[in-house]
């Protein structure tokens, strides 16, 4: 085997470009999954717009019926792909090791693998805007609008070989966020002393290495059909497009648990600090997160109930539906549990959290109305479903995600937001979300149809869009703000301190910014919230809290060195993808591209395999 | 964000052989299970969807005019005799007997290009007999399914010849049982996968013609909704 190792020499800095585009750090590659996220979110936003904006008012020509169509499936897929699974995974990689205890992830350059892949697949995506070929056949992209003959251009394949590229690096994340969940744990770490975030990303990682594999091959299906001729979809061979249909939901109903887990823990983590309180009955949150993740793949075909799969199939479904929103209203209980009594601080992160449950549960009511099928007769493919789902991802995730930054900004930044600043941006957020997304619930049961570029007078539709399109705008306002927060106070806010909310969790124990290694001291854990433990006994005895620094030399511990063969590997993968797309009148020349992509990928792989983890050449290099 | 204070960032030294880890297990080998597990959700979805199109195709060749039983229950036999000899290359591993490892080795590449090499081989006869890749449901299907599977074989094979070359390389402990046993948990997975499509495409599938009256999936519906009227 050909040595691959020493093309240009291990990076040994850790400042500067090379050194983002070479880390392995979990701490910078959580930031790098941040910045990207927060980038494609006000991608996905614009596109939004320019749908709010077609919307306003009636028999509105600011775009055509097909720009309009490659609006809302690039909104959906930008925003489910490639802002809040990021966002997820910003969390994950930040948080994860931090607070069980960890130096680093399992696999470091894995984990830089993943999200070098996730970029390169976001932007081979929208590359497509580049040559006016974006994929328009919705997020869901049904069989057979998706054939051949249906959807001309390289619009569709742009779609599903980017979507490709996402599914590798989301399951290479999956599968490392699990090894270092069970394997990684500090002394005394037992599961069930595990923070609830830590819990659901593992549920969610495991939804994660088991989903992705269906749409994975509904995605080699549609390629096979829309390249080679395959007849997957193909009814004139007797294809069934009920059959995209079972394999996207079986896929895409975990994916909307994987979209809203980690928001829940991240909301589980918050409301405790911030009422002063023990997560109330934290066994039946994490078992209730277990279950929701189990029972989420016993729900998909209520995404199917106008189909005609028949009446026990739609009375099977409705009633599985209905029975996972009972562990998820277990949860809400808990969180209005954990609040009850408790002496509440109301600073941004617990206001957002406090969002988060009001508008889920707004949600999740709409949510079960559609569960019955026979009403869901009545919503299907109406402004009532945009609605519900824009409470779920937006009220939900979002706000959830927005909790999480507020909260761990200063441990992530060393520095205080401004509080005035984000309560400012929480509640014009608030108001703009509920008068974006409230009013559809009228115009859908109204009968306004979902993805229409327009429409007649005279329907009573322009009222509730025009609020809907100022809702908007209100939002747009509040992430200025937000966005104003963030970098004033990076340049100019307060010195945060290690532990600014006196926080439960490991995370808080350590200096803001962490160092590199995390822990000097890996700590031991007598119990669940392990640093208000600590902090209760250092007060009994009359003590401060000391630093593992204190006992340990940093100096001695030895950490993964930078190395920028993932980044190699991740551009063969998005290379191999992107083969398949040209378009140059010959079809044969896509498999030698495509193959020079495949190669670039192994010598990436040999090249990461044959270097150790640590460089050797830094033990006596110019780090002190 | 997350600006560790990189000025301090330790000096690093060859880290120990293997971690410590919370289980017990190494990183490397719970990683192996957990992308198995994914691969079943992999080729369970490929092989759900051979199953929904079984019988559906609507111009031939079918199964029945083209599948050879004998001939794959040879290759089949190979490819199983080639999880023998893994397991042996992993005994030896474990033994630290280097040349055994790579005779061992040796032979399971033999046994799974040999697979390969017949899996290669029908390919081109259907294609001659006149079933290509668009002809019909089943050459879409069987062709994907079948033809993934020869990935991960081949992906296999080229993971051993990088054992061998190392162990030639390396008289001295490498690769580790460990390397070893972790190659051998996939090669394994990838046989009974085989062993699935075996019976499902061949010994049972392997007989189908043209469709029958009535769509498999209505029969089958309403074979369950006969169990609730």
């Amino acid at each position: 085997m050909v040595t691959i190792t020493g093309v240009i020499p291990r990076p040994t800095t850790y400042t500067g470009l090379w050194s983002w585009l070479t880390t392995v750090d979990h701490k910078r590659i959580g930031a790098l999954y941040g910045f990207s996220a927060f980038f494609f979110f006000i991608v996905g936003g614009i596109e939004a717009g320019i749908m709010r904006v077609q919307l306003a008012t009636s028999d509105n020509s600011v775009v055509s019926a097909d720009w309009f169509n490659a609006m809302f499936t690039m909104h959906g897929t930008t925003m489910i792909f490639m802002v809040i699974m990021p966002f997820g995974a910003t969390f994950f990689n930040f948080l994860v090791p931090l607070m069980i205890g960890a130096r680093d992830v399992a696999f470091p350059r894995l984990n830089a693998f993943s999200y070098w892949t996730f970029l390169f697949g976001a932007l081979l995506m929208h590359s497509g805007f580049l040559i006016g070929q974006v994929p328009d056949a919705g997020w869901f992209s049904y069989a057979n609008l998706t054939a051949a003959p249906f959807s001309e251009g390289k619009g569709l394949d742009f779609w599903a070989l980017s979507l490709q590229v996402l599914g590798v690096a989301s399951l290479a994340a999956g599968f490392n966020f699990i090894v270092t969940i069970i394997n990684m744990r500090a002394p005394g770490m037992s599961l069930m002393r595990m923070p609830v975030f830590v819990w659901m990303t593992l549920v969610t990682s495991i939804l994660l290495v088991l989903a992705f594999p269906i749409i994975t091959v509904a995605l080699i299906e549609l390629t096979a059909d829309r390249q080679f001729g395959a007849n997957f979809f193909n009814t004139a061979a007797g294809g069934d497009p009920i059959l995209w249909q079972h394999l996207f939901w079986l896929f895409g109903h975990p994916e909307v648990y994987i979209l809203i887990l980690p928001a829940m823990g991240v909301v589980s983590e918050i409301i405790p600090t911030f009422s002063r309180k023990p997560l109330f009955g934290y066994p039946v949150v994490v078992f209730s997160g277990v279950v929701i993740a189990i029972m989420s793949w016993a729900v998909w075909s209520h995404h199917m109930f106008t189909v005609g799969l028949g009446p026990i199939a739609n009375s099977v479904f409705t009633i599985t539906t209905m029975l996972i929103a009972v562990p998820t209203g277990v949860k809400i209980f808990n969180w209005v549990g954990t609040m009850w009594n408790g002496s509440i601080d109301l600073k941004t992160p617990m206001l957002m959290a406090i969002g988060f449950v009001a508008l889920f549960v707004v949600g999740g009511l709409s949510g079960v109305s559609h569960a019955v099928s026979p009403s869901d007769f009545q919503q299907q493919d109406t402004y009532y479903i945009v609605a519900h789902i824009h409470y779920v991802l937006f009220g939900g995730a979002i706000f959830g995600i927005f909790s999480g930054i507020y909260y761990w900004y200063p441990k992530m930044t060393g520095k205080m937001y401004h509080e005035t600043l984000g309560k400012v941006h929480f509640w014009l957020m608030f108001v703009g979300m509920n008068l974006t997304f409230f009013p559809m619930h009228y115009a859908g049961l109204n009968g306004m149809p979902r993805r229409i570029y327009t429409y007649a007078e005279g329907f009573g539709w322009e009222g509730m869009n025009l609020l809907a399109t100022i809702g908007y705008f209100v939002i747009v306002i509040s992430l200025l703000v937000f966005i104003h927060n963030f970098f004033r106070s990076i340049k100019r806010g307060e010195p945060a301190g290690n532990d600014p909310w006196d926080a439960p969790t490991l995370e808080w124990s350590i200096s803001s910014p962490p160092p590199a290694y995390n822990f000097a001291e890996i700590p031991v854990v007598r119990g669940q919230d392990p640093f208000w433990i600590t902090k209760r006994e250092a007060a009994a005895r009359g003590e401060p809290i000391t630093q593992g620094e204190a006992h340990v030399d940093p100096s001695t511990i030895h950490m993964p060195s930078p190395s920028y063969w993932p980044l190699v590997a991740s551009f063969g993968v998005v290379w191999l993808a992107g083969g398949f797309l040209i378009d140059v009148g010959w079809d044969y020349i896509r498999f030698p591209v495509a193959i020079v992509g495949g190669l670039i990928t192994i010598i990436g792989v040999i090249g990461w395999s044959n270097e150790p983890a640590t460089a050797e050449h830094h033990a006596t290099g110019e780090h002190h | 964000m997350a600006h560790a204070d990189t000025s301090h960032a330790p000096p690093a030294h060859p880290p120990a052989h293997e971690e410590e880890t919370t289980t017990g297990i190494n990183h490397r080998k719970l990683l192996m299970w957990v992308f198995l597990g994914s691969d079943c959700l992999f080729f369970g979805s490929l092989i759900a969807t051979y199953m929904v199109y079984r019988g559906q195709s609507i111009v031939g060749p079918y199964p029945r005019d083209i599948i050879d039983v004998p001939i794959t229950t040879i290759s089949t036999f190979v490819l199983l005799m080639s999880s023998f000899a893994m397991v042996m290359g992993v005994a030896a591993a474990r033994n630290g007997n280097q040349k055994r490892l790579i005779q061992w080795l040796l032979f399971t590449i033999i046994l799974g290009a040999i697979f390969i090499g017949f899996q290669v081989y029908e390919f081109n006869l259907f294609r001659v007999e006149g079933l290509r890749y668009e002809t019909n449901l089943f050459s879409s299907t069987f062709f994907t399914l079948t033809g993934f599977h020869g990935a991960h074989v081949t992906l296999g094979l080229f993971w051993l010849v990088c054992l061998v070359v190392i162990a030639a390389r390396n008289p001295a402990g490498r690769p580790s049982g460990l390397d070893v046993d972790i190659a051998g948990l996939y090669w394994h997975f990838v046989d009974i996968v085989w062993i699935v499509i075996f019976t499902l495409l061949y010994l049972i599938g392997g007989f189908d013609g043209p469709p029958e009256a009535g769509h498999a999936a209505v029969q089958g519906w309403n074979w369950v909704a006969g169990l609730f009227s």
